[in-house]
């Protein structure tokens, strides 16, 4: 799990669950600062700068296209991102972001 | 502004489920994901009071729940069961060993009985040792097998009625698009049938509680209530079949969410045309168990191994299991062909 967490302007926190922190060194907790700009960041900008800052290999098993690789599930403040738009949702102060791997054994 | 729950109306939506496409506050998921469960033991009728139930546990996401949704649902509808554990040790470093410790951990959350059996004591190869002789390519092929053979010995071990797995619909998709993809009519047809009859000695009839739930909500079951589980992929895994039917069925859950249940559906609705040539059931000239062979899967897998001829369960050398089993020498070409083997 890795969580990312925005201190000045937006913070949030995203967490790896179920695997998914493998992919970035094992680290499950991420307390991150965005840098700032014009525009508010959104979760297709958020996937980007994850891939170039804190993705660590094996990026294929973490995003694909624009979006997260189907599989991974993406919840933000602990709900369904699918119910806040997805890619479109515009990041907000504090905010936790979880990304949970259901690809694996059961 | 946050979307409200569809079925209450007071809480706030945390997730929108996509059997359904409806949007659902945590409590209002919890109690839909069980009573579900609860609909597809009822309606299948896969248990009868006072039975024996083992739990087929690894420790990872889905068997975790299906203990935690059991015990529920044993007490809060009286289903008069005795649930206990059965897990088993593939032997597998950095995997099942890590695995195993969680579900000692289940046994004492769960307050249920735990039984383990190993490859190693039941057959002397652990998965470790499998995959150096026969590669990375075919070795889920002995492990599926093995486990199948071994949940049933642990099952016996413990005077078990009934097994139950933690199967999910995506996994039963899956194996309805794997069977299509390779042709094995005879698998497709019994695929998505729920339970297993009693299939002879050493066979415990088994059934799958969870055929129904979408592993996205079992997931976030699992999230949501803080149960304990393991989440790593199997070493071993990366070069299975499995993996291809896998990523399709996930693209199209992308673009159709329903399409899970939809081809569980088309699975459970085949027929298979007149004339069409299907295994007949026997039993294993050597060990006794369930087979369509003259030897079981699991005996010429062994036999294999043991010989040092890793291909022999791999691939269609029906013959010359008839020659195993009365003891003729092989040719060198036979051998040669049941040596080589794609690392």
């Amino acid at each position: 799990m890795a969580c990312l967490s925005h201190l000045s302007s937006p913070a949030f926190r995203p967490n790896h669950l179920g695997g998914a922190e493998l992919l970035f060194s094992g680290q499950k907790e991420h307390h991150v600062t965005l840098p700032s700009q014009s525009e508010p960041w959104d979760m297709k900008q958020l996937l980007v700068w994850i891939q170039r800052n804190l993705l660590k290999e094996r990026p294929e098993l973490f995003v694909q296209g624009d979006s997260v690789r189907p599989g991974i599930l993406v919840l933000i403040n602990d709900a369904d991102w699918e119910l806040m738009g997805e890619l479109d949702y515009q990041l907000q102060n504090n905010d936790n972001v979880v990304f949970i791997s259901t690809l694996h054994g059961g | 502004m946050p979307i409200l729950c569809s079925s209450c109306s007071e809480k706030r939506a945390v997730l929108k489920r996509p059997k359904t496409g409806h949007s659902l506050c945590k409590e209002c998921f919890f109690w839909a994901f069980e009573e579900e469960v609860h609909q597809t033991i009822v309606a299948a009728e896969l248990f009868k009071p006072k039975e024996v139930v083992g739990i087929a546990a690894s420790g990872g996401k889905d068997s975790t729940v299906l203990a935690h949704v059991m015990k529920l649902l044993n007490e809060r509808y009286n289903y008069g069961l005795q649930l206990m554990l059965i897990s088993v040790d593939e032997g597998i470093t950095g995997y099942r060993d890590d695995s195993l410790e969680t579900v000692k951990r289940n046994q004492q959350q769960y307050e249920l009985p735990l039984k383990i059996v190993s490859y190693e004591e039941l057959y002397g190869w652990t998965m470790d040792a499998i995959v150096k002789q026969v590669g990375l390519k075919n070795n889920c092929t002995f492990c599926g097998v093995f486990r199948r053979q071994a949940l049933d010995r642990g099952a016996i071990m413990l005077k078990v009625d009934k097994i139950c797995t933690g199967h999910n619909a995506d996994d039963v998709a899956e194996t309805v698009l794997m069977n299509v993809l390779r042709g094995d009519i005879a698998r497709l047809r019994r695929c998505t049938t729920i339970s297993t009859a009693s299939e002879g000695d050493g066979v415990v009839p088994r059934c799958k509680p969870l055929k129904y739930a979408y592993e996205k909500e079992i997931v976030l079951y699992a999230y949501f209530k803080k149960l304990d589980y393991f989440s790593t992929e199997c070493i071993y895994s990366p070069n299975a079949y499995r993996g291809h039917a896998r990523t399709f069925l996930k693209d199209l859950e992308s673009i159709r969410p329903s399409s899970i249940v939809d081809i569980i559906h088309s699975g459970e609705n085949l027929s298979v045309r007149e004339g069409v040539k299907m295994p007949v059931q026997g039993t294993c000239t050597r060990c006794g168990y369930i087979s369509s062979q003259a030897l079981c899967k699991s005996c010429v897998l062994l036999e294999g191994l043991n010989r040092g001829l890793p291909k022999l369960g791999i691939g269609k050398h029906h013959r010359l299991h008839e020659k195993l089993l009365s003891q003729q020498p092989l040719t060198d070409n036979e051998e040669r062909k049941l040596k080589s083997v794609d690392f």
